[in-house]
């Protein structure tokens, strides 16, 4: 049943894309999973007395920890929360372990600490337990923190792969590509400069100003981090059989995170996000998806970005303005490891 | 975005696909070869085709500089990498290429101090950071890349800095060419020239190609409209019955090219006698090497280079796909044995490889039957 052949790590694996998914389906899921062939989602669910609860867990690794609009510790309670969300789940608590390095000077550990408490607090979130390693100076850059988040589902939302029909809708919560350009910037190895900061935030209250008006007409969420829009919508082609197609000049994306792409070849549809989502909408639902988006805080750049069809089966098309179309893949290897 | 946004307008790439239906005789079949992979993955990313008649074929040339690479150059590479104990930095697109025993990506998994830069000058800043370490520098590209490591190798020099070194790769482009029209199966009616090699040794170098072989020629820029504007004035050319070479990219390539960049080159490269070319076999005067004035900072002087040669897999049909002979998808392996994951061959790999760019961009639009609009 492991079909993982691969005969070592490399950073692919854990950039979120085709190597990821192999790793995950041929090695973890059918030794490790209750499950081995359930859809893999951001969250999972677990019933428990009659009721069920959702439960994720992310482990952050991202360099350097501090970075234009925020830190590692801001992004781990983010991160996790946001898994929720998408996953149509209220995060309730968090669970924590932190990796530090020998030598981590103090107020570096506390300022993200603080971080985490105000990430908490804004996403109305309990930390109830947590563990801590040292591991040897050099071992570790700093820290890694792992957290694991649990949730309850909100009531009329089914977030199902499978129940994806050609003429729905995509959505899109914002521009795209901001967290990814903002740490390759500010590892500082390329001469380039810009105005630009991370995207994190918690997603929750977006997913629930969404939830409350169309709930019923909304039948996928994701939020694209690593391996960006192109990597989760090709993981929703594959899982529904169907094609999505987007529409090139909807795509919203700031100018220094284009000029960026272009500079450096990289595709934005592949960069990390850290506080955006896509969601799939039911056509009639659309407009009152969008409306609700629209009018809530960090939600007036969203916008439809796409619809799905039936061919080109299980793959992303990109048109443009003037005819031309591309098909747009998963990310394939790693142009910018640890980014979350 | 000044000199993007305005090549991708709409309206405008509408209207010189008006005119290249206007201009192509629809009882013609044409053969366009774009020489330079930036061209490619272009024509791919951009949708090209949807806006080009039928009869308009276009050819894919050997300008990826990662793609004409032998293996046996990689693995040569490699193993100085290893045996010597050395950084071994590159460019990211020589990261995923495979060796005989795997691709860089993969000997960096293995241990051995594995590097992506920019430029060869970050190469250099990592020679000055790891004084007790040596750095070579794996330096692949045609003319457009070949300036920026010579001026590299004469900063690593009038600075003293010796524990860095060049393995050079650089090939020229001409002679690539030239090697084309000689292959006795490629039938062609013009070219679309190289844009970025161009800015460096400007458009007299291709008007052999015009005089001698009747061919026209325009170099041309990398955006959707630069593209189709250089259709436009090669069709032109071939209704009218010339043969000249033009220049569509003149905000970038001056016709003389960079004077300033052409003697650095000559500081530093010498022709080699010849080169062996992934498909295309050994080439005359192809190549440049590290003139001896700067043979401390020649890695194949300073270190024992094996000298490996490795025949491509005989199923993988690089060679044919390098030449335009084959289109990528009429290769055995391409999509099934060769991906842009489990690459045999390079041009699976770079971006400026039209394996990897029809790949990526292309292959699964053949399952449409009908043309797609655009979404609303």
């Amino acid at each position: 049943m492991v079909r993982f052949r691969d005969p070592q790590i490399e950073m692919a694996h854990g950039a979120g894309g085709k190597a990821s998914r192999r790793l995950v389906e041929g090695l973890f899921a059918p030794l490790l999973f209750a499950n081995a062939t359930a859809p893999l989602g951001d969250a999972a669910r677990i019933a428990t007395d009659g009721s069920s609860i959702a439960i994720t867990t992310d482990s952050f690794v991202v360099k350097p920890l501090k970075f234009p609009g925020g830190s590692i510790g801001e992004l781990a309670v983010n991160g996790t929360m946001n898994d929720l969300a998408v996953s149509g789940a209220r995060g309730q608590a968090m669970v924590v372990t932190f990796v530090l390095e020998e030598g981590l000077p103090t107020p570096v550990l506390e300022a993200e600490v603080r971080a985490m408490a105000a990430a908490l607090r804004r996403a109305g979130v309990v930390m109830v337990a947590g563990d801590t390693k040292v591991v040897e100076r050099g071992k570790a850059d700093g820290m890694y923190i792992t957290t694991t988040g649990i949730g309850r589902p909100m009531s009329h939302v089914r977030i199902d792969a499978q129940s994806v029909q050609p003429g729905d809708k995509v959505l899109l919560s914002g521009p795209i590509g901001d967290h990814g350009i903002t740490i390759l910037l500010a590892r500082g190895e390329l001469d380039l400069e810009a105005d630009l900061s991370s995207d994190t935030r918690c997603v929750l209250p977006l997913v629930e100003a969404m939830v409350e008006e169309a709930g019923p007409g909304i039948r996928w969420m994701r939020d694209p981090t690593r391996g960006g829009v192109a990597t989760s919508l090709n993981e929703l082609a594959r899982d529904c059989g169907l094609s999505i197609v987007l529409s090139e000049e909807e795509i919203p994306m700031r100018d220094e995170v284009r000029g960026a792409c272009e500079l450096l070849g990289l595709d934005p549809l592949h960069i990390a996000n850290e506080g955006q989502f896509l969601a799939v909408v039911a056509p009639e639902y659309a407009d009152a998806a969008l409306n609700a988006l629209n009018k809530t805080d960090g939600g007036e750049n969203a916008v439809i970005i796409g619809e799905v069809r039936i061919e080109p089966a299980c793959a992303v098309l990109v048109t443009t303005r003037y005819g031309g179309s591309r098909i747009v893949d998963m990310l394939v290897g790693d142009p910018l490891p640890r980014i979350c | 975005m000044r000199y993007v946004d305005e090549f991708r307008d709409p309206e405008l790439i509408t209207k010189a696909s008006e005119e290249i239906y206007r201009l192509a005789d629809t009882g013609r079949h044409y053969r366009i070869m774009e020489v330079c992979g930036g061209h490619t993955h272009a024509i791919y990313r951009f949708g090209l085709k949807d806006v080009l008649p039928a009869n308009i074929e276009l050819i894919h040339g050997p300008g990826c500089p990662v793609c004409v690479l032998p293996m046996g150059r990689i693995d040569d590479g490699l193993a100085v990498a290893k045996s010597q104990n050395v950084i071994f930095a590159a460019f990211g697109d020589m990261m995923r290429v495979p060796g005989t025993h795997g691709s860089p990506l993969e000997h960096k998994a293995g241990g051995t101090d594995v590097r992506i830069v920019y430029s060869p000058a970050d190469a250099l800043q990592l020679a000055r950071k790891n004084p007790n370490k040596h750095v070579m520098f794996f330096a692949i590209g045609f003319e457009t890349t070949a300036p920026s490591t010579a001026l590299t190798l004469m900063r690593a020099k009038s600075e003293g800095i010796r524990n860095f070194s060049i393995f050079c790769n650089h090939v020229t482009i001409v002679p690539a060419i030239r090697a084309i029209l000689d292959s006795p199966d490629m039938r062609l009616d013009a070219f679309i020239g190289p844009g970025h090699v161009s800015t460096v040794i400007g458009c007299r170098p291709y008007e052999w190609i015009a005089r001698n072989e009747g061919k026209p020629v325009v170099t041309s820029g990398f955006e959707p409209l630069d593209l189709l504007q250089s259709i436009v004035m090669l069709l032109r050319q071939l209704r009218a019955g010339e043969a000249r070479v033009e220049n569509q990219y003149k905000r970038v390539v001056p016709w003389e090219g960079n004077r300033a960049a052409l003697k650095a080159m000559a500081e530093v490269f010498q022709l080699r006698p010849y080169f062996e070319w992934r498909g295309l076999g050994f080439i005359s005067q192809s190549a440049l090497k590290i003139r001896d004035e700067y043979a401390e900072w020649d890695a194949e002087q300073r270190f024992p280079i094996p000298g490996t040669r490795v025949t491509d897999p005989k199923a993988a049909q690089c060679g044919e796909v390098l030449k335009g002979v084959l289109k990528p998808a009429q290769c055995k392996l391409f999509g099934n044995e060769c991906t842009p994951e489990h690459p045999i061959g390079a041009l699976m790999v770079s971006s400026e490889g039209s394996c990897a760019a029809y790949y990526n961009y292309e292959h699964r639009k053949a399952a449409l039957v009908t043309r797609i609009s655009s979404v609303a």
